[in-house]
């Protein structure tokens, strides 16, 4: 479809233009501060650059190495997370979608019904529970309550639903069993909407701020966000560049994904169009 | 296929029927291992809390009275419950209307763009995806200080945005639009690609404008996505907590406290986890109404598609 070129849509632009500017000021503005010496960060009038540009900043947040142990916890738990997530998922939805057993019905309603409750309003049952197994402070606390999604089973259920059957009937006869033709044919089948989800899941998780706040309170086992909210709290004789410096650090990983993936995280959100704030 | 001829499947038809049935029957083992971790981190805990909101446990797992309806005849008379369930309700109304309007409008905009949509995407949905520890720690020490902060540096204003009582909420909802809406935008973004091209070639044809185009086609055809996204906005703005305990802490004077954050005071800071329990059921039982409106949205939405 051509569009030929109109004064409207130079307007448009235009519009679109300063609000992109706007949306962006706050990002730059971390980025410009991060990139000033310490003793110019508060100076005023305001200035985009200080009188050089420095990484010291970036040196220093990164020579304490709290930042770093933070995005591994973060990577390592936003992995095992996404995928345990998926995996579950997937086995599961295929097993409502495509098999029959006793109970089916009952069981996938059991499971939808679980789209309404909200993990905000289990912290407190949660934690005794991690409390009771001795969880807390590890990586399978953080870990282990964000796996059941039910949410992501039923994206995965709806998609596997409209597999066409001949598609399997060829590899049964063949003698394949179902846990082949899952792994073997569905599975790869559903790549477009498994990325989707993956990515989905490895976004909320990274993420996930109060849940991993509650069963982290050892510096070694905290994620970035928990990791960088102690840094808001505890910042008494502030250092502005190095606070940006890490709130850049840590909130790079992700627009690269984002710059990366942009197709499946569109995807994504539009497939599973539910997400915590 | 040929080697489907030469495959056990030769077999006759009944045993075919029956190896069938085996696999049907296996089919159980595949939901096994999810139901397992949905039994113990979601469905005990929501049994687990209703227990708890009947008793006087604390945070150390002592004290551990039944105490019937008393942590929820105690949370409706008590003020502070009242006031943060206010400033979550007045938080929500105050931050859904924009967030979907604006969404609307940015979708509209980029929609009709034909240049460089990455970088309406990546401006407008890239703070989407920073950590609300970012968003907080960013807003709170560099964009709302007096002073040096950006907005009052760069306009010379004096506002005290997150130290005056009757400018908090409105800075935490200006914080969380910036943060938030290009999840809307998106979704809006991909409805408005789903509408059917010819409609407005059909329309273009009857002479409609495009403010006409806008108002008889566009808009009608998004009204399930904007049912949708109102209904998910609301569910989200209820559940806030991070960037308000991050940037305010749920003052100053508990003028931005919203629920989850007097759950969290009273359980895990006052250690009082039995009435944390009651208090948050209070708004799960809110947020059950609304979902429940969600799912027939979503269930109609899966049926359309």
């Amino acid at each position: 479809m051509t569009k030929r070129f109109r004064p409207g849509q130079l307007a448009l632009l235009l519009v679109a233009l300063v609000l992109a500017a706007v949306w962006l000021a706050p990002i730059a503005w971390a980025v410009a501060t991060s990139l000033k010496p310490e003793t110019e960060t508060t100076k005023l009038p305001l200035e985009w650059f200080g009188s050089e540009l420095t990484l010291d900043a970036y040196r220093l947040v990164l020579g304490t190495g709290d930042i770093v142990t933070w995005a591994i916890n973060s990577t390592v738990t936003a992995v095992l997370v996404t995928f345990l997530t998926v995996l579950l998922s997937a086995m599961a939805a295929y097993g409502f979608a495509r098999t029959h057993f006793r109970g089916r019905r009952a069981l996938l309603a059991l499971i939808l019904a679980g789209i309404m409750v909200p993990p905000q309003v289990l912290m407190a049952p949660l934690f005794a529970e991690m409390v009771a197994l001795g969880l807390v402070d590890t990586w399978w606390a953080i870990v282990l309550p964000q796996v059941a999604a039910p949410l992501i089973l039923y994206v995965l259920f709806k998609f596997f639903q409209d597999v066409p059957p001949e598609l399997e009937q060829a590899a049964f006869v063949d003698g394949a069993g179902r846990w082949r033709v899952f792994f073997t044919i569905v599975l790869p089948l559903s790549r477009p909407v498994l990325a989707a989800v993956s990515i989905f899941t490895f976004i909320t998780t990274w993420n996930n701020f109060l849940w991993p706040f509650l069963v982290s309170t050892d510096p070694n086992t905290m994620t970035l966000p928990v990791g960088l909210a102690n840094v808001v709290q505890g910042t008494f004789g502030l250092r502005y560049a190095q606070i940006m410096a890490s709130v850049v650090l840590a909130g790079l990983p992700l627009l690269v994904v984002f710059v990366l993936f942009q197709r499946q995280i569109v995807r994504g959100v539009a497939h599973t169009g539910l997400a915590g704030q | 296929m040929t080697t489907a001829v030469a495959a056990p499947a030769a077999a006759p038809p009944a045993a075919e029927a029956k190896v069938r049935h085996a696999w049907t029957q296996h089919g159980l083992l595949f939901v096994v291992p999810f139901l397992a971790v949905y039994l113990a981190f979601l469905v005990w805990p929501v049994v687990l809390g209703v227990r708890m909101s009947l008793s006087s446990v604390n945070i150390a797992g002592t004290n551990d009275r039944f105490v019937g309806f008393g942590n929820y005849a105690e949370a409706f008379g008590d003020p502070r419950m009242w006031r943060s369930l206010w400033n979550t309700l007045v938080f929500t109304a105050l931050s859904t209307v924009p967030l979907v309007l604006l969404g609307l409008a940015l979708a509209l905009l980029v929609h009709h763009l034909r240049f460089v949509q990455w970088l309406w995407r990546l401006s407008f949905f890239g703070p989407f995806l920073l950590p609300s520890a970012v968003v907080s720690l960013l807003w709170l020490q560099m964009i709302y200080p007096p002073g040096y902060g950006l907005i009052n540096g760069t306009f010379g204003l004096d506002v005290l945005w997150l130290g005056d009582p009757s400018v908090a909420m409105w800075s935490v909802v200006l914080t969380t639009v910036w943060w938030t809406v290009g999840f809307n935008f998106l979704l809006y973004l991909a409805a408005l690609q789903s509408i059917p091209h010819h409609l407005y070639e059909a329309a273009a044809l009857d002479g409609a404008g495009a403010w006409a185009r806008l108002r008889s086609i566009t808009l009608p055809m998004l009204g399930r996505t904007t049912a949708l996204i109102v209904v998910l906005q609301l569910l989200a703005s209820l559940k806030v907590f991070d960037q308000i305990y991050l940037m305010t802490g749920g003052g100053p004077q508990d003028s931005t406290r919203p629920i989850i954050e007097y759950a969290y005071d009273v359980g895990f800071t006052g250690y009082r986890i039995g009435y944390a329990s009651a208090v948050s059921y209070i708004l799960f039982a809110i947020i059950v109404v609304v979902s429940l409106a969600q799912l027939r949205l979503f269930r109609k939405r899966a049926e359309d598609s």
